[in-house]
């Protein structure tokens, strides 16, 4: 079976005929070429899938392509405007909250969707909006300490 | 990891729903996915077809009527968590909802999809059982309803007959002087339950006039457990006494404790009294602040 789909990307629409296996972060990274969303885990663990689905944060490797025809999609290529960075990757830059950097986009796309809902998070608050993110390099302090910079930078507002 | 081929069709209604089920004998039904995908992906589930039942607007969203809370199967654990009429109807279901798993995954996974999956290391169907929810269901010989402790039959396996879909779990308000209660002993790396234990208590004039228990993680299914019910019944629950009603637990689960590498059968029963005591310590609490 094939099946058409149109996932609208960072505001881009993107009409292709799919296999109904096809998962979201296939549909990212092979059919719309944007790599920036990762495959870590593919076992719904790690978050480095993790992307926005009408505003609300979720695993791209646990959703079929087909789930999300008709959706918005923001990810991590979405963020930054005119080469501008972002104010959370500003932050994750600023406040080294990251090492490699595989797992970031889905750290920062889990930011983005906590600071929607809560513009001025506790520590606590961030470290558990990010339980489902994943990064073996940092130790997730400067990780925190990104996000509540994020957090000021962007004066309380989401 | 790609799932077996199948072919997708998207309901747009519950009748669509059934109607697509019975023309594709075999298919599975597709809520959040956060169950079904993952077991497609490994391969160990292949059905020819899904029928994604995920925009069905008719099954989503948490009603207060009266003496119970009415919760759509589509309905989130996300949502679940945010709910103030389940946050006050039934304080343990809303708690437990809100630490299962992680953020994203609460965002997509949903109630219906997680007790027909029925895992036996999830938190939510112990809870159900515990707090006497109803499960409402329509199939190809019309509706019933089954009660939680009879639902959940098997490792991963429910009461749910050939083409049936839940569509709505009932769950009492609790009322003055009821309290009840989830904890759990969690996997460090899964967190998925190894031990849970669900706890409800009416507290009257300061004895236990209903005590309901249950357990999972540790057995193929949640259940209630009689022997610590009955040990606790008309007590005054003081630790000591609740220590003992606890350590009935053996009885009630006999020799049907699993383990793994992570731990063992023996180690799990040895453990399970702790949980169940502190479930029905902070049950017990919340009775007799309520």
């Amino acid at each position: 079976m094939k099946l058409p789909v149109t996932i609208t990307i960072n505001g881009r629409a993107y009409q292709r005929e799919i296999e109904p296996r096809l998962l979201l972060v296939h549909f990212l990274r092979d059919m719309a070429g944007l790599t920036g969303t990762k495959i870590g885990c593919d076992t719904s663990q790690c978050g480095a899938c993790t992307v926005l689905l009408d505003g609300v944060a979720m695993k791209s490797c646990t959703c079929l392509a087909a789930q999300a025809d008709g959706a918005s999609i923001t990810t991590i290529e979405g963020l930054s405007a005119d080469g501008q960075l972002a104010p959370i990757q500003e932050a994750f830059w600023a406040k080294h909250g990251l090492q490699c950097g595989f797992c970031t986009p889905g750290m920062v796309l889990a930011t983005r969707a906590l600071l929607e809902t809560t513009p001025q998070p506790t520590p606590e608050q961030i470290r558990h909006a990010l339980e489902g993110n994943m990064c073996r390099c940092t130790g997730y302090q400067n990780i925190v300490r990104s996000v509540q910079h994020a957090a000021n930078m962007m004066g309380g507002r989401p | 990891m790609y799932a077996v081929d199948f072919d997708y069709y998207r309901a747009g209604s519950l009748a669509d729903a059934q109607k697509l089920l019975g023309d594709h004998p075999g298919a599975k039904l597709l809520a959040g996915g956060h169950s079904l995908i993952p077991l497609m992906k490994l391969r160990l589930a292949a059905p020819p077809a899904v029928v994604d039942i995920g925009r069905v607007a008719e099954l989503r969203g948490v009603t207060l009527s009266g003496a119970a809370v009415r919760i759509g199967a589509l309905t989130t654990h996300t949502e679940l968590a945010a709910s103030a009429d389940l946050g006050r109807a039934a304080p343990a279901l809303a708690e437990t909802a809100a630490q299962l798993g992680d953020p994203t995954v609460r965002n997509r996974g949903t109630i219906g999809g997680n007790i027909a999956h029925a895992d036996p290391a999830s938190d939510l169907p112990t809870v159900l059982v515990a707090l006497d929810a109803r499960i409402n269901v329509v199939g190809p010989s019309g509706h019933r309803t089954i009660d939680a402790a009879k639902f959940f039959t098997g490792l991963m396996t429910t009461s749910l007959e050939e083409n049936e879909i839940v569509t709505s779990i009932d769950v009492p308000v609790a009322q003055p002087g009821r309290g009840s209660a989830y904890v759990k002993f969690s996997h460090p790396a899964s967190r998925y339950a190894v031990i849970g234990a669900a706890a409800a208590i009416t507290l009257s004039g300061g004895t236990c006039s209903s005590v309901s228990v249950a357990i999972g993680g540790l057995v193929a299914h949640a259940r209630r457990l009689p022997s610590v019910e009955r040990a606790l019944t008309d007590q005054a629950p003081s630790e000591s006494v609740v220590a003992k009603a606890a350590a009935a637990v053996a009885a009630d689960l006999g020799r049907d404790v699993s383990g793994d590498i992570f731990a063992s059968a023996e180690y799990r029963t040895a453990v399970a009294p702790v949980y169940v005591k502190r479930a029905l310590l902070a049950a017990a609490a919340r009775a007799s602040a309520r």
